[in-house]
């Protein structure tokens, strides 16, 4: 079961915290909004990066950062 | 109780314009317990209307095994090119109603909110005050913005509050409005759900194809000779569809099938003669969504009409999500260019990139519609990205 | 020994207003959302964090203090209960109310995953109210209230604060993003077809 770091994004505001604390993961778009290295909208999140994940998370400034398993269903859920 | 007309008309047979006409056509609602109308839902294999196609009897199990469930009936259409919801609203309100009653039941739901467009409401409000559903339906004025009816904003809609989307999760069979379980299906769904009640899963699958049975209410419109709402079997061709409208007014180059966010497919012998549904529509990245068909005549240039509906879509965005925020107006501008100006391989690449960028990047599917359509645009009109480097166009009119 | 207490309690509470005035300098950098030379927003963050919490230590032992000095006449009740206290009230219930709000603001951030960005904010905003109120107690409590040197440590922390805040209402927008470009307005999408 792998761990993806989500990003909700009504409440990022490319603050850039993130980008500092997961650059392995994570680099900023045209507008500074973190963008996956992986080519995959959420990054899958190896277990040697699980503490820099979860600090990214716990200091985004907005709360915007999630981790959460991978049910495995691709697209599950979309309106 | 008549006897529907033909089978390709059962949503826009049901018109009536009075809670008694309505009975008289079709008999009262029949009393079925809530397990009994999954059960019927399921065995009927209806999917969504509302562009997703999801099965019916999933988003109905999703919500019924949860307390104090809400029904939202979402008629709120922010898309311009689809009138389909507006007419079943405006022909046969209390069939869209009978079925939010049957939703309710299914669900065990203890609210139910119908959301309209803000001109319909003072006659929905009347069709409503002619009802004595055991859970009142109350009316929510939509506004007419494209994004007014996804889902989630709905949901906002029928809290309160302004209707932009929220991110998932939760799922709003989970949590949507004021936190309880909530299940959101467009009118025509819940319209499909009067009838199915009344005559069986058997009759409902009588048309249309195994996957997605029934019948579909279309909105073509474009050059075509009768534009407007017509309702036509599942997996009936494309060109059925245009015949439906009169068929082509002039010479026809391509087809937007399944509006804004969806795709290009020329209009050739070959696609003319596909079916609208998901498995044949792949290859083109199309689907029949919500049931929108646009006639592109050879004489509009398409890379113009695709600047049009992405400036269109950039200005829709709800301004919540940096990518979309800033992506779309980006891809609008670039467009822009392409379509009037100088399309250098450059500006097509950047194109391709900036749409990676802006894919699946926002709480809701609007930019990843958007980059859809997009992408459809370079590839079914890359001919005349051609002729416009070279100074001209297909369309006949100059670029510059 | 009682002067030692005083010198030692008075010592404490000149370095919690240091402390805290860097805190709140701090806080208005984090808020920016820039960085400092040498120092990424995160760290920016996490200096603002730490040097609170030592501020708070600081503050522990600056109380403590006082409650072993009979000269303060400081009561447990006047900890956290303001304006109630025999030596100088109103003073010293000023540092009462700051520290009060100190706990706040702590507290709050400790929490900030459970109650959401919106209440956080909401509730960090005392930090405006608790810095003045520090400063006021640090020169209406002090015996040595007109000695020069605690003047200029005060001078010197409004200073501070005061600048960065100018520097953050002055400054440019944080939000990083690039200005938006201007969209073609649709010539009207019906005439499209």
């Amino acid at each position: 079961m792998t761990d993806r770091l989500r990003v909700d994004w009504t409440r990022c505001r490319a603050r850039g915290l993130c980008l500092e604390l997961l650059p392995e993961l994570l680099t900023a778009d045209d507008w500074g909004y973190p963008l996956s290295r992986s080519g995959e909208t959420e990054p899958s999140v190896p277990r040697w990066l699980s503490a820099h994940a979860e600090r990214a998370v716990v200091e985004c400034p907005r709360l915007a950062l999630r981790i959460s398993p991978d049910p495995g269903e691709p697209g599950a859920g979309r309106p | 109780m008549t006897e529907l007309r033909t089978p390709t008309q059962r949503l826009l047979a049901a018109a009536a314009s009075s809670y008694g006409r309505h009975v008289q056509l079709l008999g009262p609602l029949p009393d079925v317990s809530g397990e009994r109308v999954r059960q019927l839902v399921q065995d009927s294999g209806l999917t969504g209307r509302g562009g997703a196609g999801f099965p019916t009897s999933r988003k109905l199990a999703a919500v019924a095994g949860r307390r104090r469930a809400v029904v939202v009936a979402n008629g709120a259409e922010g898309e311009p090119a689809s009138s389909k919801d507006r007419v079943l609203l405006l022909r046969a309100p209390h069939l869209v109603l009978d079925g939010v009653a049957v939703a309710v039941r299914a669900t065990g739901a203890t609210e139910a909110f119908l959301y309209a467009p803000d001109d319909l409401a003072d006659r929905l409000q009347d069709v409503i005050r002619q009802r004595a559903d055991p859970v009142g339906v109350t009316l929510i004025r939509a506004d007419s913005s494209f994004i007014a009816g996804q889902e989630t904003a709905a949901v906002a809609a029928a809290e309160g509050r302004p209707a932009v989307p929220r991110s998932v999760p939760p799922m709003p069979f989970v949590s949507g409005v004021r936190g309880r379980p909530t299940l959101v299906n467009n009118v025509e769904t819940l319209a499909q759900l009067g009838l199915i009640i009344r005559y069986g899963p058997d009759w409902f699958r009588a048309i249309g194809t195994a996957d997605e049975p029934g019948s579909r209410l279309l909105t073509v419109s474009g050059a075509v000779f009768r534009p407007g709402v017509y309702e036509a079997p599942t997996g009936d061709t494309l060109a059925a569809a245009l015949r439906l409208a009169g068929g082509a007014a002039g010479s026809v180059q391509a087809l937007l099938v399944g509006g804004y966010h969806g795709a290009w497919v020329p209009w050739l012998p070959d696609t003319a003669g596909l079916p609208l549904t998901r498995s044949a529509l792949a290859p083109y990245d199309a689907a029949p969504g919500a049931g929108i068909l646009v006639a592109l005549p050879r004489r509009r240039c398409g890379l113009l009409a695709t600047a049009e509906i992405v400036a269109y879509l950039a200005g829709q965005n709800a301004g919540q999500c940096g990518p979309c925020r800033n992506g779309l107006p980006t891809l609008a501008g670039q467009l822009w260019e392409l379509a009037t100006g100088w399309p250098t391989t450059g500006l097509v690449r950047e194109i391709s990139r900036v749409a990676g960028l802006v894919d699946g990047r926002g709480a809701c599917a609007h930019p990843t519609g958007t980059v859809r359509l997009v992408r459809s645009c370079l590839r079914i009109f890359s001919a005349d990205v051609e002729l416009h480097r070279a100074g001209r166009c297909a369309a006949g009119r100059g670029t510059r | 020994m009682t002067d030692a207490l005083w010198y030692f309690g008075r010592g404490t509470g000149v370095t919690v207003l240091v402390l805290f005035s860097l805190v709140v300098v701090l806080g208005i950098v984090t808020r920016s959302g820039q960085p400092l030379p040498g120092l990424p927003r995160f760290a920016v963050a996490a200096l603002h964090r730490t040097v609170s919490l030592a501020a708070l230590a600081f503050l522990t032992l600056h109380v403590l203090t006082l409650l072993l000095d009979p000269y303060a006449q400081l009561r447990l009740e006047d900890v956290v209960l303001p304006f109630r206290a025999a030596y100088r009230p109103a003073w010293q219930g000023l540092g009462t109310v700051a520290l009060d709000l100190v706990v706040l603001l702590v507290a709050s951030s400790l929490l900030r995953q459970r109650i959401g960005v919106r209440a956080w904010r909401w509730l960090h905003w005392a930090a405006y109210l608790c810095w003045p109120a520090a400063v006021a107690h640090a020169i209406g409590t002090g015996t040595d209230r007109h000695s020069g040197w605690l003047l200029t440590v005060v001078v010197a922390c409004a200073g501070a604060v005061g600048a960065a805040g100018i520097w953050r209402l002055v400054g440019r927008s944080f939000e990083p993003d690039i200005p938006v470009a201007r969209v073609p307005p649709p010539t009207g999408l019906a005439g499209l077809w």
